[in-house]
């Protein structure tokens, strides 16, 4: 078979035909991938609503009813939930609406700020005992044992009841956030010596990158799911923490208010029949709890391969 | 092994230093003195004070006697009242805690896996859905709502059949006992539910199936018995969240328990107590973990220490 060849055929390409190599269809990157397995679950995409909401109201919900935090009026106490006051007045005369997301900031960003020293201190050691040498490795990891192993909520006790003349919020969250680091770090260390093994480690090596580089480019942007699963998790874990301790007596002083601090000093009034004062911050701590902990269920079914269908 | 349980009790007596260490040095850390607070009393009276509690000695001198006591099993006494001492304190309070968490402890360790093994098997039908209704109640509602509700709406209701408070009889111990284990309980029924279901997906469970055996036998004899090991290694965090509940259900329910006298003794800010009480509540915890651990590695043969040694 005699196959014609012409000139033609040896010239250079058209512009137009480099195109029939390109990928047309945009490639679906990790996070979008993860975004819409989360969006498909309805449980998770609703407490996510719910933080939305909350952090929302915690902004604006103050101004809503024109009444100050802080506003006592003796001849107004015990309301229960009414048109002015649509939550009701505590035994000062407060309006509760006004105070439930006055509180509402205090105990999210308990729960945030404990949750970000956590993740910074755990990414640190954690990240830091993954690349050290073993020996190195094998002595950070016996400090976070003994640590680990000193139950949290007594130190944090202590912490509060010593600075009891330190702001107590700033020890609140220092406390939170120093006890509460360790499992993260472990979780770190861990992520970190599965992916070191990686080839794009290995190549980032040889082209001469530090082992501080690395670990800020390369490791820690991939071990990034499970550490926000944890994240999602330690926010409503301080937020708890918070409630207990203002239950039992060290929370935020008054005037300020905590949802905590208001569950506390409801409890008196539900004895006298005033049951609104401590269920409306009850239902609030529930809700938060129940929000942060589908969210971040929802977020460990999304990263995790295995569950890809 | 043994060489394993040896190294696990150094651990947990460094720990052990550590909190003493940690307690000592907050307990310095107090601003202000914690005699003169009181009201004005004549110089002799006060360096008498300060003889009698060690308060003239020096820090490392005073730090080594603090050692020295807890060593001996004395925990301190009261500043604010003469007649109490916190071995006092923990011997009236501490068997009433005890009984109460094992009891929460054991409700806990009954109904999670059971939840979760009944979620497991009929993952996404109708008892899924509310074993895990239950568990995300279980974690999200805080004890202290738990008991106030449980109070309200059970005990007023029940026609003196549940007691409101107190601590007298069996009848007393139920809805603590309840509010204490609601969260365990649920968080014993997740973990169980996960652990179920990666169990289930492998492959012994198919060739124990495909072998002919019955149903009942593959999930009790196979399954049930390799998904309990993440619960054992989680006893050691329930026990903790157990003790820090019984804070808030023994306050609510005024038992006379350990718990109830922390937090009392927290309201009056008698530092002497509140740090025995944490420097004896640590010592429970601890032994606790190190039970824990050492059960682990009885139980699973699979966790080799020796080779973990090199």
């Amino acid at each position: 078979m005699k196959v014609e060849y012409s000139p033609e055929l040896f010239m250079p390409s058209e512009k137009g035909d480099k195109d029939s190599e390109k990928i047309h269809r945009p490639s679906i990157k990790y996070w979008s991938d993860v975004w819409r397995r989360l969006k498909e679950n309805k449980l998770a995409m609703f407490g996510l609503v719910i933080i939305v909401a909350l952090v929302f109201m915690a902004i604006i919900g103050t101004h809503l009813s024109g009444f100050k935090y802080y506003e006592q009026n003796l001849s107004n106490t015990n309301q229960s939930p009414n048109s002015v006051h649509w939550f009701g007045t505590d035994d000062l005369g407060r309006d509760m609406f006004t105070r439930i997301w006055y509180g509402a900031r205090y105990s999210l960003l308990i729960g945030v700020a404990a949750a970000l020293i956590d993740f910074t201190c755990g990414v640190l050691y954690g990240g830091i005992a993954g690349m050290a040498s073993n020996k190195v490795d094998s002595w950070m990891m016996r400090i976070a044992e003994v640590i680990y192993s000193i139950p949290y909520m007594l130190i944090v006790i202590m912490m509060m009841v010593v600075f009891t003349e330190a702001d107590s919020l700033l020890v609140m969250i220092l406390a939170l956030g120093l006890t509460g680091w360790v499992p993260m770090a472990i979780l770190v260390r861990g992520q970190v010596l599965q992916l070191r093994e990686n080839e794009y480690v290995t190549a980032a090596n040889s082209l001469g990158a530090s082992k501080w580089w690395i670990l800020r480019k390369h490791i820690i942007p991939n071990a990034m799911g499970p550490i926000l699963v944890n994240v999602t998790l330690l926010v409503p874990t301080a937020i708890f923490a918070e409630a207990t301790l203002s239950f039992i007596g060290l929370g935020i002083e008054a005037p300020k208010s905590s949802w905590g601090t208001m569950a506390s000093d409801g409890l008196a009034g539900l004895a006298i029949g005033h049951g609104y004062q401590l269920f409306i911050p009850a239902i609030f701590i529930s809700l938060t709890m129940f929000a942060f902990n589908v969210l971040g269920d929802g977020l460990r079914d999304a990263l995790d391969p295995r569950l890809r269908k | 092994m043994f060489k394993y349980i040896v190294k696990r009790i150094g651990m947990a007596i460094i720990t052990l230093w550590a909190i003493i260490t940690i307690t000592f040095i907050l307990m310095n850390a107090v601003p202000g003195d914690p005699i003169r607070t009181e009201s004005k009393m004549p110089p002799e009276v006060y360096e008498n004070l300060k003889e009698k509690y060690g308060l003239n000695k020096p820090y490392h001198e005073q730090y080594l006697i603090y050692l020295g006591n807890i060593a001996r099993g004395d925990f301190g006494e009261s500043m604010k009242s003469n007649t109490q001492t916190v071995n006092q304190m923990i011997g009236s309070g501490f068997p009433v805690s005890a009984y109460l968490g094992f009891q929460a402890l054991l409700v806990a360790l009954c109904f999670g896996p059971v939840l979760g093994v009944i979620a497991s098997l009929n993952q996404n039908k109708w008892p899924d859905y509310f074993s895990m209704v239950i568990a995300i109640i279980g974690i999200s509602v805080p004890s202290f709502v738990l008991g106030t509700v449980l109070i309200q709406f059970v005990a007023a209701k029940s026609g003196g059949l549940l007691p409101v408070a107190g601590w007298r009889s069996f009848r007393h111990t139920i809805l603590p006992t309840i509010a204490l284990a609601m969260s365990p309980l649920a968080f014993i029924a997740r973990l169980m539910r996960s652990s179920m279901l990666e169990v289930l997906n492998q492959d012994y469970i198919k060739t124990a199936k495909s072998k002919g055996l019955s149903r009942g036998v593959v999930i009790v004899k196979h399954a049930i018995r390799n998904a309990i090991l993440p619960i054992i290694s989680v006893l050691g965090t329930i026990t903790t969240n157990l003790v820090v509940g019984s804070f808030v259900v023994e306050k609510i329910f005024a038992i006379p328990g350990l718990g109830m006298y922390f937090v009392s003794s927290i309201t009056s800010r008698d530092y002497p107590i509140i740090m025995g009480t944490t420097v004896f509540y640590a010592l429970v915890l601890i032994v606790m973990l190190l039970i824990v651990d050492i059960a682990y590695v009885l139980i699973d043969p699979r966790i080799n220490i020796m080779k973990e040694e090199g």
